[in-house]
């Protein structure tokens, strides 16, 4: 087949079948230059900007929140289109028909969004409370075959954060495939793909992927609706630059117009937008700056993308983060590298437009990328510390050379992997659950089997062989749960326009996940190494602990505690395992905790390793705060130890340095923070948050948060503005580890 | 060989170039006023380690080191221990890491030139130059770094001069000129340091019961940094 928008392009098998990576093989190129040729924003670009930024400050004067729909339910068609500025607009679409205002969405469930209106002062109108009445919710379908047991662990917060009152996101649609194709030709493959399923057995599974279809096609027609409203005809295949912008967003837009998911991720876009770019280069239609431009608007329209929370889901995030995470940069099969000068240009926008946590730009690191490349990553970091980075030698053999990022750490390949999120469970809480012999001091619940309750000076062996106990009946209620909730989510909010921009036969993940590793980790090194005494109170239950003695503390590149670390991961991947899966979908397990770390601590009571009731765990795999005493290379290396093959969902480590540590001169940084990136993924590490920056300017930014309203750090797998912290939070930041010249 | 270490730094980024693990050694005969690590003068304090138990750790970190880094020997004054030094830097260069040394250069004996030997880069802390300010403040004569520095030259071993910068003490253009004459004169020194003098180690003072004898200077503003940065790099018609 060919369309004469592809003039122009190299053939391929692209051509003949849906063949993102095909098209991306046989066309793009790799740039391995250094940042010179850059442009800086336009005046239309800054105009605009300033626009954009009145925007915010409106916003967090309203307190977060600039106003609410509560009329509309958020589909693809159902606002009229909305601008910031129509007239010097380049890329345009909004979620509802005016900026920043937030739309309502009850598919996932009413209750919160019902919460959400009320917290911001408004109220969910009879309206959308009538259309709702005899319809069931995700929220109602999980609720309904919810166990008995379910309820007492999500209760006592030994699981939580569980995607069962919103939608679950983490899914990516491949929404190049709208430039590449256009949608017709989308909507036409997919109905080849229903027919064929005339010829199969009709089981469950059939007939489901059948329904699956119709909602895909209907919902692509949508798409094409949507993008009308806005003076597009997205039909047919993109012809230039900004028409491959353009209808890359408008499947991005009709996503989140479809689906509020916690993570609502982009996938990898700009070396793919690369291609439209050196084409109109070549021909004279486009230049350097202009190609600036139209992905400077592109980003733009991803910072003012939103939904709509309830302050507490706000609380446990820092802000309301979107996750609109890019991949960008690493290596192809062939040895090539897949920069192109677009994986500048979109770095670039933290210049353009201002650092920012959004979009979430990931790099992912190899070796082999070019040297000027990882330089200017390096000096983006320095600048503005909202990038992370992650091991692209460690994920290329196992999910190819077109995969990219869901949240934070979650690979996969880009419209042929989904997974089914599930946020985490709290390790340090089993195991004072396991050494009271099913109870949790904190919820004061019993749960789990009942055995008697651990008593005196604690013994490593015991301890280990009851936690096992535990986190084998854990696992399978952690998996049980999964399965109820992912069942309803596709039940009752399917994502109708994502997965039509994946293959029809889908790879899927159930991504589990961990808290609190490197407390535990610590806590049994605690009661390994030193001697540690359960303290009962008077009903009989361990409420804390007595440590003497010194005992070796992940963080210190000390194997015999990392390796204590690595083993839980192990063993908890293992015994998820042992439970089978909704629609069979692969178990993996990620150490990410986001900024819920704090969240997680205060649920839970003291624990062998010194830390007191209440305190913030580590976020992600990190080392506890301030127990590192070998400087920050060998808590890297600690992190390093963990095992992607049994974390396949990833590995989060933050990393925050203060400037004068790495370097006298600002050459001198930047080739140090490339020298640090490399060292440490050449130990097959997952990944790394990096933070260059003072604790004085996070003082600073904590007394007068109005001074420092883009003020952007990594947290644990994302970036947030600091200020969208809770204070909270914000003590937490400042009191970890900040590597430090001596 | 055993030797005495005060503490370990996996990710040193100042002392010499590149990345750096950076070892802190036991133990120093020198007095500094601006010292600020008085806790590893004590010769018989720190912890016991083999020079293959450092060696390993510095294997540990071999991937971040990239084209420049290494391992650097610090302290206290490494060349108190020289010879435990000499073994960590040949069981370093056995595994292709390259060594930096960052000395007083107050000491120098037959076990000094061997460390030398195994050593690819000096960091000479010329503390003044001018020997009444030496003598008073660091106990001993400005020959002695001197005669070291000869002896680099005369080796050849590439050589970063340092120096700390104390406002009222060498916070001049006399010394910076005096500094920039060193350079000249000594073909192996290939770059100079200035450190601003910090009084952030006023805590480990006050820990040990000891009298920080700086503690009435001011630290140097950034400006006074700059000015002299510039006077030292600048180039002569």
């Amino acid at each position: 087949m060919n369309h004469e928008n592809w003039n122009g392009f190299s053939k391929g098998v692209w051509q003949d079948e849906i063949n993102v990576r095909n098209f991306i093989q046989t066309n793009y190129k790799p740039y391995t230059g250094d940042d010179g040729f850059l442009a800086s924003a336009t005046p239309r670009t800054n105009d605009l900007m300033k626009k954009v930024q009145s925007l915010f400050a409106l916003e967090r004067q309203y307190g977060g929140v600039l106003d609410i729909d509560t009329a509309t339910v958020s589909s693809l068609t159902s606002f009229s289109p909305g601008y910031i500025d129509k007239a010097n607009e380049l890329i345009v679409g909004l979620q509802t028909n005016r900026p920043l205002k937030r739309s309502v969405n009850p598919f996932g469930g009413i209750r919160m969004v019902r919460q959400a209106c009320e917290a911001y002062g408004y109220k969910l109108s009879q309206k959308v409370e009538e259309e709702f009445k005899f319809r069931t919710t995700h929220n109602d379908g999980v609720f309904r075959a919810y166990t008995d047991e379910m309820r007492a662990a999500r209760k006592c917060h030994v699981i939580t954060g569980l995607p069962d009152a919103y939608g679950r996101g983490r899914i990516i649609g491949d929404y190049r495939r709208v430039a590449l194709y256009g949608v017709d030709k989308l909507i036409e493959e997919k109905k080849k793909d229903k027919n064929r399923l005339g010829n199969r057995a009709f089981d469950t599974e059939t007939i489901r992927q059948d329904e699956e279809l119709y909602q895909q096609i209907t919902f692509l027609g949508y798409l094409k609706e949507m993008a009308q409203m806005y003076g597009y005809d997205i039909s047919r295949p993109a012809a230039n630059t900004l028409e491959a912008v353009q209808w890359t967003y408008f499947g991005y837009l009709g996503a989140i117009k479809e689906q509020n998911g916690a993570a609502m991720s982009l996938g990898r876009v700009s070396t793919f937008f690369d291609i439209y770019i050196e084409r109109d280069l070549a021909n004279g239609t486009l230049t350097e700056e202009g190609a600036q431009e139209i992905l400077d608007d592109f980003v733009i329209k991803l910072r003012m993308a939103r939904h709509l929370r309830t302050p507490e889901y706000n609380e446990l995030f820092g802000g309301d983060p979107m996750w609109i995470t890019e991949a960008v940069g690493g290596m192809g099969e062939d040895g090539r590298t897949l920069v192109t000068k677009s994986s500048f240009r979109i770095l670039n926008t933290l210049y353009t437009l201002g650092s920012s946590p959004e979009p979430n730009l990931t790099v992912l690191w190899s070796n082999a990328l070019p040297a000027p490349f990882k330089a200017f990553c390096a000096k983006v970091s320095a600048d503005t510390d909202s990038i992370q980075y992650e091991n692209d030698d460690v994920m290329r053999p196992l999910y190819g050379d077109d995969y990219a990022i869901a949240c934070c750490v979650s690979a996969m390949k880009v419209g042929k992997q989904m997974q089914f999120f599930g946020a985490r469970c709290n390790l340090a809480k089993l195991l004072l659950i396991a050494l009271n012999g099913g109870y949790d001091v904190s919820s004061k619940m019993h749960i789990g089997p009942q055995m008697p309750v651990l008593e005196g000076v604690l013994d490593f062996d015991t301890v280990n062989e009851r936690f096992s106990i535990y986190l084998e009946w854990l696992s399978r209620l952690y998996v049980n749960t999964m399965n109820v909730i992912h069942y309803m989510h596709d039940k009752y909010a399917y994502e109708k326009t994502q997965m039509a921009l994946h293959d029809t036969d889908v790879g899927r993940f159930m991504a589990f996940g961990i808290a609190g590793l490197s407390v535990v980790a610590d806590s049994l090194s605690a009661i390994k190494y030193a001697k540690v005494t359960a303290n009962r109170n008077e009903e009989g239950f361990i409420v804390d602990f007595t440590t003497e003695g010194d005992f070796p503390k992940y963080g210190n590149d000390d194997d015999r505690v990392d390796l204590i670390a690595k083993d839980l991961t192990h063993r908890t991947i293992t015994e998820l395992r042992k439970t089978p899966t909704y629609r069979n979908a692969e178990h993996t397990l990620s150490v990410l905790t986001i900024t819920s770390n704090v969240m997680y601590g205060k649920n839970t009571a003291a624990t062998p390793d010194g830390r007191a009731a209440g305190a913030p765990f580590a976020p992600g795999a990190n080392p506890m705060h301030n127990r590192e005493e070998n400087g920050a290379l060998a808590s890297l290396n600690s992190v390093a130890k963990l095992d992607y093959n049994d974390c396949r969902d990833g590995i989060s480590n933050t990393f925050s340095i203060t400037p004068e540590a790495l370097g006298h001169t600002k050459e001198e940084r930047i080739a140090n923070l490339v020298s640090i990136l490399d060292g440490y993924f050449a130990k097959k590490a997952h990944h790394i948050n990096v933070n260059v920056l003072n604790r004085e300017t996070l003082m600073k930014a904590y007394e007068d948060p109005e001074a420092y309203p883009n003020l952007t750090i990594r947290v644990s797998g994302y970036a947030v503005n600091f200020h969208k912290l809770s204070k909270e939070q914000q003590r937490e930041v400042i009191s970890r580890t900040f590597h430090q010249s001596v | 060989m055993i030797g005495r270490v005060h503490s370990f730094q996996s990710l040193g980024a100042l002392d010499g170039p590149g990345i750096r693990f950076t070892v802190f050694l036991q133990g120093c005969p020198l007095r500094c006023g601006c010292c600020h690590n008085p806790d590893t003068w004590d010769p018989k304090g720190g912890t016991e380690y083999t020079a293959e138990q450092i060696a390993e750790k510095a294997i540990r970190y071999k991937e971040y080191f990239g084209k420049e880094g290494g391992i650097t020997l610090t302290g206290g004054e490494p060349l108190l221990q020289a010879e435990f030094a000499t073994e960590i830097f040949r069981l370093c260069h056995e595994n292709e890491i390259h060594t930096c040394l960052d000395t007083s250069g107050s000491l120098f004996n037959d076990a000094v030139k061997n460390l030398l030997e195994e050593t690819d880069r000096v960091l000479l802390d010329i503390k003044y130059t001018k020997d009444e300010l030496y003598r008073r403040h660091v106990g001993c004569s400005l020959d002695k770094p001197m005669e070291f520095l000869a002896y680099l030259a005369e080796k050849s071993i590439p050589t970063t001069l340092r120096q700390v910068i104390i406002p009222t003490l060498n916070d001049n253009e006399e010394n910076i000129l005096a500094l920039k004459a060193i350079r000249e004169q000594y073909s192996c020194v290939d770059r100079v340091e200035l450190l601003p003098f910090r009084k952030i180690c006023q805590t480990k003072y006050d820990a040990l019961n000891l009298p920080f004898p700086f503690a009435h200077l001011p630290e140097p503003d950034k400006k006074t940094m700059e000015s002299l940065e510039s006077m030292l790099n600048r180039k002569e018609r």
